[in-house]
């Protein structure tokens, strides 16, 4: 049957998403350390320059601009959006824009993957990328000696002069595959399928799953969180459509998640 | 020494003169070899590029070497298709020019991508969706055209002229020039337009973004207008330097008039045309993604200065000059009103570029600020030596101005 963009007709299709409850992160940091691990990402012995650096998944504090004793701090765990973009034909804006091909958008799990042999450098995903989620290997990957070793066989480490990012751990989803194929299951079980940031976060903060499958975390908590009007996406008003939905009570927050400050005080819109 | 190799009726410099200018010219060019030599040896961290800059000088430089280089493409048109007949004596050293522009645009993108050797992936894997790939296909084929629009002159040369080959293959070139012009200036709209495009479809950067007709955002149309007002002056410019070397008059003045008249009123329409959109984008696209459109001029140095001198001091004063026949005929004020439309439309493509990128999207991202470094500067600048050297060697040696002997009788 003929394709249409990229939609296998009849065939059961996932939209793997992430909640993360900013009222439950304390900002720790092991989503990103976790990360890091997983995915191979190299780092140097100085890394005080954070415009250079890889991170997949970063960290930001934001406070509420009050003086003490009504400060208020909030971390923004912010992995790839992995945005489904505007209009009907998935327009990610990363995806859309690579000459390459080389950043595609899976129409089956909804995940935005990175090819980084085919990738030649130019960079214009990342101008296209409001999130920053987009790095670039300004150096060849090294690891201190011996390091190399505790690499992860399933993650290819990614050469320089290429764009990389946050794959949703796209390893694991392989994997997981793998393991229901091999014991006669067709459904991936909720559980199989997580991501490093996810199992790593000790606040339990970070929830991952198919954002259409009414059992899942996930779906129960971005539908819960609408209808309390504490569900938000980042940047919402730009229409990229991402598949990272935050959560927080704190009206400060929810305000700051969207396009600048120009309108503050007036409600945060919610998907 | 070379006299034999030099047209017949003109005086060129001693030999060794010419020799030292070139060697003179090879420092700054070789300065510029070292910093293409260090960036592809030890990668990109040898600039000041980063995460929240994959877009600096380069990519600025390119945009704008090509609205210069439009100068080819729409003297060709002007000449080849309008008809315009004195255009004749222009038209050969607007295409030197366009070969090394278009040169200078390649040869940066080569240095710009993480992967040179993967620069082959564009026309490989080509996302069609892409502004990028139009403009990489497009700049491609025109260089390729404007190679070929360059050819018959090098086959003109007095030397390589006498043998009947290249002298029949010259003439048939020539002959075919109109047909050749036609395609090169189909070609041009698009690719001018494309780069247009290049910061208009990132719907991500509210700054940068315009809706627009069809799959092209207006300022796709903004672009061609603007490469079509700058590339003739670009053109003068580069004609008035050389016959401040060469110590001469090579073209007539009315010819140059002609050109900076017709720059004019084109810099005037696309003025026209850039306030609508500056308005509109601020009234309307700004605010609807909820953000004022002074919030994108609130970090220095990218406040509301900068759109001031790039629409009024280098935009509506250079139009006003070119449109006014007394003050073109000024020739300092001629060269400054050149001078100015140029230097805005490189503004135009740093602001579309590079300012894009500095404008925090999300409000708890922080501003940085971007300066290129000493390797994106030379490996920038090394074009300008290579070009000056190319032009060097094309006016000594072949027959690009045909009104200098009448300017210059021996």
């Amino acid at each position: 049957m003929k394709e249409e963009h990229g939609h296998r007709p009849g065939k059961k299709t996932y939209k793997y998403g992430m909640v993360i409850d900013l009222d439950k992160c304390t900002g720790c940091g092991a989503c990103m350390v976790a990360c890091m691990a997983e995915n191979n990402i190299s780092f140097r012995k100085d890394e005080t320059n954070k415009l250079v650096s890889n991170f997949w998944m970063r960290v930001y504090k934001i406070t509420n601009g009050r003086s003490f004793p009504d400060t208020d701090v909030c971390y923004i765990p912010r992995p790839c959006m992995h945005c489904e973009g505007h209009g009907h034909h998935h327009h990610t804006p990363c995806v859309s824009v690579c000459p390459a091909c080389a950043t595609d958008y899976d129409h089956e799990t909804g995940i935005v993957s990175q090819i980084y042999t085919r990738c030649f450098g130019c960079r214009y995903c990342m101008a296209a990328c409001p999130y920053h989620a987009r790095v670039f290997n300004w150096w060849d990957p090294s690891w201190p000696k011996g390091m190399e070793k505790y690499l992860s066989p399933d993650v290819s480490p990614r050469m320089r002069g290429v764009v990389e990012k946050c794959t949703f751990c796209h390893h694991r989803l392989q994997r997981a595959r793998n393991k229901t194929y091999s014991e006669g299951r067709r459904e991936i079980r909720e559980d199989e399928y997580q991501t490093a940031c996810t199992q790593a976060c000790p606040a339990g903060a970070i929830t991952f799953g198919d954002l259409k499958n009414p059992e899942h975390k996930v779906h129960k908590l971005v539908e819960e969180g609408k209808k309390k009007k504490i569900a938000f996406r980042l940047l919402e008003k730009l229409g990229t459509n991402p598949k990272v939905y935050y959560v927080s009570t704190k009206d400060w927050v929810q305000k700051a998640a969207d396009v600048y400050l120009g309108e503050e005080g007036k409600p945060v819109t919610h998907a | 020494m070379d006299s034999a190799l030099i047209p017949k009726g003109v005086k060129r410099c001693p030999f060794g003169l010419f020799l030292v200018w070139i060697g003179i010219l090879q420092i700054p060019f070789l300065i510029g070899v070292i910093a293409y030599l260090v960036c592809w040896g030890l990668a990109l961290n040898q600039t000041y590029l980063n995460n929240n800059y994959p877009f600096g000088l380069w990519i600025a430089a390119d945009l704008g070497i090509i609205a210069l280089g439009g100068g080819a493409f729409f003297t060709a048109f002007l000449r080849y298709i309008i008809k315009i007949d004195e255009l004749k004596n222009i038209v050969n050293f607007a295409t030197v020019i366009g070969v090394m522009c278009y040169a200078a645009a390649l040869g940066i993108l080569a240095v710009d991508i993480g992967q040179p050797l993967r620069g082959w992936h564009i026309f490989w894997h080509a996302n069609v969706h892409s502004m990028l790939t139009e403009v990489a296909f497009c700049i491609s084929c025109y260089f390729t055209v404007l190679l070929i629009e360059y050819l018959p002159l090098v086959l003109e040369n007095r030397e390589i002229n006498k043998f009947g080959f290249p002298r029949s293959f010259a003439h048939h070139l020539h002959e075919a020039m109109p047909a050749i012009a036609a395609i090169g200036v189909f070609l041009s709209f698009f690719h001018q337009g494309s780069l247009g495009g290049v910061p208009s479809v990132l719907y991500g950067r509210p700054f940068a973004y315009r809706e627009g007709f069809l799959v092209w955002p207006w300022t796709f149309f903004l672009f061609i207008l603007s490469a079509m007002a700058c590339g003739p002056c670009f053109t003068i410019l580069i004609t008035r330097i050389t016959e401040t070397f060469a110590k001469k008059q090579l073209v007539k003045r009315n010819v140059i008039d002609i050109l900076a008249k017709i720059s004019g009123w084109l810099l005037g329409g696309y003025l026209v045309l850039k306030i609508i959109d500056t308005i509109s984008w601020g009234v309307s696209l700004a605010p609807s993604v909820g953000a004022p459109a002074g919030s994108f001029y609130a970090n220095q140095p990218y406040g509301w200065w900068v759109l001031i001198t790039e629409v009024g001091i280098l935009g509506i004063i250079p139009c006003i000059i070119l449109l006014s026949t007394r003050a073109r005929q000024n020739q300092p004020l001629l060269i400054l009103a050149c001078l100015l439309n140029c230097a805005g439309i490189f503004m135009n493509r740093w602001i579309m570029s590079v300012q894009t990128l500095a404008v925090p999207v999300m409000s708890f991202d922080k501003f940085f600020s971007y300066h290129p470094n000493w390797a994106e500067w030379a490996s920038t600048l090394m074009w300008v030596w290579l070009s000056a050297i190319v032009i060097s060697i094309s006016y000594r040696y072949l027959p690009i101005f045909p009104q200098e002997k009448e300017l210059n009788p021996l």
